[in-house]
């Protein structure tokens, strides 16, 4: 029989040597005349184990990592193909901890098949919420992603049923599905793992939103510090077409749906939706003014939804398992699961979907393991570069949309990144401001001069010139910043800088100088 | 120089010809453009505008507002290291500093040998492997000082 094997192509273990791995275990498989084939899967997202190599046994696929290609040669000879004991093997894949803790729902496949078999992806339950959405109509499929209660992940959080619905209720001869790919907040890579992973999925879960409201063509704007998600999404696309996934009659029905991929420039802003969108009708990538809002007038001036990836990439679970199913997990307001991404100076780091309502403190401590240096944890940044800094204090803060609201952060798109007790917080604010001014589309003044007179006033603080004045300087502009920006660039940055002030002052008055001895 | 011109606006013309007729198509041209010639050459901008019946003013602030658009070659190489919150965590400020020791050159700069330019770049997704870099497009995770000494060697060879 044909041995399997798995070595991720996903960029994360391509950038610890995937690629080198694969290489490698081809040529052995070839010299050694073995009967065995090599997948080149997703990862499943336990990055301190990547490359994870896993073959497929009778029990279930055995797990070994991390393999370096220098591994491969031994492995084999000691029966890795039978799934055999040896210092890297890791067990059952489905069985370690980091992965049977978690509810896989958004990225069910992700790591398990390959990215760019359909015939995979049909045979691990995908492309039924596509088929169970053809059974219904319009306003039904809405009304099932809006009792689900799925949120856009892309940090807003905002109800995606509702911007549908909106999309579906305005007129216009053509409508637009666009992704929101640009996942530009450091700590975060779900969209990026499951463009790589499972491409199907966001692809199933697009062509379900025109069908909901009537949309002909999507677009996923993808940024071009992404080459690989590129690629395969470019790979699954044309297998779509070619299987009438996609195209003029979406599987035999009486839609039409097709997408395309466009790359980004390297514009963080692109990532907010209105920028994202002037800059796929090919301008600057300049934030526009709300309303219109996109659902009325958007990509051309036509309704248009734009979600993140990972919202729409959760709507196939719903509409194959309904909206009760998905809306039994999480709590209060945040139903459903949320792709944690632990990042950052971590020794656990990776992806974990889970439902809303873990603390922070047992995704940190439990779930990461702490810090990768083995130093104590002295902050955590949730929600990317625009997300507050939260210290040991608040780790009982359940991850939930209105939890972090309530202490003056955000989930955002869910990314955690861990740093030890060696981070100098006032350096960390003068970042957040340093970001915001490079990247500033400089339509609205308070981010656009407030984020450079914000670095300057970091930097008068940290050589202690009048401090008290320094920190009611900065406290003033971040709160012009906040309400006066017009989009979540300038109008976050607040959220790093006034976190870091608040919850580590220690940083950011350096300690007197010790006089001379007494 | 002349015939070198032509050859470039000849080549640039087929490019944003086979492009200009889809949606939103000023991003797409620029991306191929500069695919094909390393850089987005300056007498392809008026061309652009041409094409899709736009001003040069308007072409000129596209290009320039992107960070990927190049108005002359880079290097034979090009390293890109992120320098964001995660990477941060796990000291890339000193490694980026370190670079810039090992290279000679300051962010956005070529070694005067041509072999190499630096350039920051704000997170790669790598961000449970990092600190992380990009050489030539391809991803590198957990970079450290020898690791990085070696590309510094590797792309002067």
């Amino acid at each position: 029989m044909t041995v399997t094997f798995y070595v991720p192509r996903d960029s994360g273990a391509l950038a610890l040597g995937a690629g080198k791995v694969a290489k490698t275990l081809q040529s052995e498989i070839d010299a050694r005349n073995l009967d065995a084939r090599i997948v080149r899967n997703g990862s499943r997202g336990l990055y301190w184990l990547e490359p994870m190599v896993e073959v497929e046994t009778p029990n279930g696929r055995v797990a070994y990592g991390p393999v370096k290609a220098s591994d491969v040669a031994v492995l084999l000879d000691n029966g890795m193909g039978e799934g055999r004991v040896h210092p890297l093997w890791l067990g059952l894949t489905g069985q370690l901890p980091f992965l049977a803790r978690q509810t896989r729902l958004t990225f069910a496949r992700c790591g398990i098949t390959d990215p760019v078999s359909l015939d995979d992806y049909r045979a691990h339950d995908g492309l039924k919420g596509l088929e169970n959405a053809l059974k219904l109509t319009p306003a039904e499929i809405v009304a099932e992603v809006t009792e689900s209660g799925l949120r856009g992940r892309g940090g807003a959080g905002f109800p995606t049923g509702i911007k549908w619905k909106t999309v579906l209720d305005t007129a216009g001869e053509q409508k637009y599905i666009v992704c929101n790919a640009d996942e530009g907040d450091s700590g975060t890579f779900a969209d990026r793992m499951i463009m790589e992973g499972d491409p199907f999925v966001l692809i199933e879960g697009m062509a379900i939103a025109g069908i909901a409201v009537g949309a002909t063509r999507g677009y996923v704007y993808i940024r071009s510090e992404y080459p690989y998600a590129v690629e395969v999404m470019n790979g699954a696309l044309d297998v779509a077409r070619n299987a009438g996934v996609l195209g003029k009659s979406v599987l035999g029905s009486s839609y039409a749906f097709d997408m395309e991929v466009r790359v980004g420039a390297g514009a963080y802003v692109c990532g907010e939706e209105t920028a994202l969108l002037e800059s796929l009708e090919g301008r600057r990538g300049i934030v526009r003014a709300k309303p219109p809002l996109p659902a009325h007038k958007g990509l051309f001036g036509k309704p248009t939804v734009i979600n993140n990836v990972i919202s729409l990439a959760s709507v196939p679970v719903i509409l194959d398992k309904g909206a009760t199913f998905y809306k039994d997990f999480g709590m209060g307001r945040s139903r459903g699961t949320i792709t944690l991404q632990i990042a950052g100076n971590v020794k656990h780091g990776g992806l974990f979907e889970t439902a809303f309502g873990l603390t922070l403190g047992e995704i940190v401590d439990d779930i990461g393991g702490g810090t990768a240096s083995g130093r104590p944890v002295k902050a955590v940044q949730v929600g990317g570069p625009l997300g507050a800094y939260f210290p040991r204090e608040l780790f009982d803060t359940p991850f939930d949309y209105e939890a972090f609201a309530a202490k003056d952060g955000l989930i955002g798109h869910a990314g955690l990144v861990v740093f030890d007790d060696t981070v100098d917080m006032l350096k960390q604010a003068r970042f957040a401001m340093e970001f915001c001014a490079i990247e500033s589309c400089g339509k609205c003044t308070p981010c656009r001069i407030g984020s450079t007179r914000g670095v300057e006033v970091v930097d008068r603080l940290a050589a202690n010139v009048e401090p008290e004045k320094q920190i009611e300087i900065l406290t003033d502009l971040c709160n012009t910043m906040k309400f006066g920006s017009l989009c979540a660039l300038g109008g976050f940055t607040p959220y790093p800088v006034m976190s870091a002030l608040t919850h580590f002052p220690e940083d950011f008055r350096p300690a007197p100088v010790a006089h001379a001895a007494e | 120089m002349q015939g070198a011109s032509t050859d470039i606006a000849t080549r640039a013309i087929g490019i944003i010809d086979q492009l200009k007729g889809g949606e939103g198509p000023l991003l797409p041209i620029l991306h191929e453009l500069q695919e094909e010639f390393g850089y987005v050459p300056h007498e392809t901008l008026p061309l652009i505008a041409q094409a899709l019946n736009i001003s040069r003013a308007e072409v000129h602030g596209v290009f320039t507002f992107y960070h990927d658009y190049r108005d002359h070659p880079a290097g034979r190489h090009v390293l890109k290291l992120c320098r964001a919150e995660a990477c941060q965590s796990m000291g890339a400020d000193a490694l980026a500093d370190r670079a810039r020791e090992l290279l000679g050159i300051d962010w956005h700069g070529t070694t005067p040998d041509g072999a190499v330019t630096l350039e920051p770049v704000y997170c790669l997704g790598l961000c449970a492997c990092s600190p992380s870099a990009m050489l030539d497009g391809e991803v590198i995770g957990r970079l450290d000082a020898e690791k990085l000494e070696e590309i510094a060697a590797e792309v002067r060879l």
